[in-house]
């Protein structure tokens, strides 16, 4: 099977290149489906983002890694391409040509959005912890950041010098949040009122995690990603930033 | 050219990205303060001021409107590089504090909408998709 290694190693060798084809073809696949079997109800990039964890699924139980499709060789451009400089590259231009006006108009409303948001997270996140008996302060607040997002987990958990069965549970707490949020949004927009700029600022605060708001946006109305994204970037500072400190002060508090 | 719009998107990430690092540095947290937020905002307003002073072309723009475009691609790349398997066999704690934070979280969009601001809640909703 010369040729199939031949070709294995040209994919390999140019990841990032293999990476734009593949996520095409993904893409394409998704609208494709969008378009025939649900009739558009479900958005094209939506069904994209989901096929893109079903896939994320597939590769992480085919290879035993970590990082998903890109723990196949020939697909390591994937990590690339999904990583954090394009992911931020790609955000950033997102809020180009944004009107200033309508920033402004969010005001209070995005910080209370940002503050409810990162402070429910970790309360919800710490009451399922300890109903689940993980009831020492430092495993609660490390299960509550990890509802936060799936970085503020693990940067509380190793602050706070928890268990790494711990911190593991806090990566998947927001992971699933992440998925959650992506794959709903488009369902409930209408029912909350996610239709403006402001809501999508507070949204994105209440929220947090960047990519779940980003994709589950995107999947709405792709001219609200910029608004959700810019407070939902300040989330994961915030949240690190209360974690250890506020958030863990008070859980010990209460339960040390 | 199309590269002095990717060379203003990459300097605004650049330059957002240090200052968070910065701040985070301030404040003792090992974590980069909303790098990427403070950098979208100085694109809005360097492009906004460079846009009004005839000094960023139409071709220019096109290096930014293309990374802003191949942005839903990114995601889908970051979503099939993500731990999905761990996220799933997390077991339930991880599955119930995910999805009551996001409960809690559509719950409570509304709710702020309404709270002080101008209502924007009775704008009609645009040709959404």
């Amino acid at each position: 099977m010369e040729v199939v290694d031949l070709l294995g190693g040209v994919l390999a060798r140019n990841g990032l290149v293999t990476a734009f084809a593949f996520v095409g073809l993904t893409v394409w696949v998704s609208y494709f489906l969008s378009n025939r079997l649900a009739r558009g109800r479900v958005h094209g990039s939506a069904l994209a983002i989901l096929l893109g964890l079903v896939l994320a699924y597939v590769g992480g139980v085919f290879t035993g890694g970590d990082h998903g499709l890109a723990d196949f060789e020939v697909l390591a451009g994937v990590g690339l391409l999904g990583g954090a400089m394009l992911r931020d590259l790609a955000i950033v231009a997102t809020a180009f040509g944004v009107d200033l006006g309508e920033l402004r108009k969010a005001g209070s409303g995005a910080v209370v959005g940002l503050l409810a948001g990162v402070l429910g997270s970790f309360v919800v996140g710490a009451a399922v912890a300890w109903a689940f008996g993980y009831t020492d302060p430092v495993s609660m607040t490390t299960i509550g950041a990890g509802a936060a997002t799936y970085i503020v987990g693990p940067v509380t958990g190793t602050a706070l010098g928890a268990a790494s069965d711990v911190v593991a549970l806090s990566i998947a707490a927001g992971l699933v949040k992440s998925m959650l949020v992506m794959t709903i949004t488009p369902f409930v927009a209408h029912a909350i009122g996610l239709d403006n700029p402001r809501s999508a600022m507070i949204y994105g605060g209440l929220m947090g995690t960047t990519s779940g708001v980003a994709g589950g946006l995107a999947a709405t109305d792709e001219r609200l990603v910029p608004y959700g994204a810019m407070t939902a970037t300040f989330y994961t500072g915030l949240g690190c930033l209360l974690g250890p400190s506020l958030m863990f002060v008070t859980i010990r508090a209460l339960f040390g | 050219m199309v590269i002095y719009g990717v060379a203003l998107l990459s300097g605004c990430l650049i330059a957002g990205l240090f200052c968070g690092q910065l701040l985070g540095r301030l404040i003792g947290v090992q974590a980069n303060v909303g790098g990427v937020g403070i950098a979208m905002l100085l694109l809005i307003l360097v492009s906004d001021r460079l846009r009004k002073a005839g000094r960023l072309k139409p071709v220019s723009q096109r290096g930014i409107v293309f990374w802003s475009s191949i942005y839903i691609p990114v995601v889908v790349a970051m979503a099939a590089s993500q731990n999905v398997v761990s996220a799933i066999e997390g077991g339930p704690v991880a599955l119930l504090a995910g999805a009551l934070a996001v409960g809690l979280g559509f719950a409570l969009v509304p709710v702020i909408s309404r709270l002080g601001g101008p209502r924007a809640s009775g704008q009609a909703p645009e040709d959404g998709p």
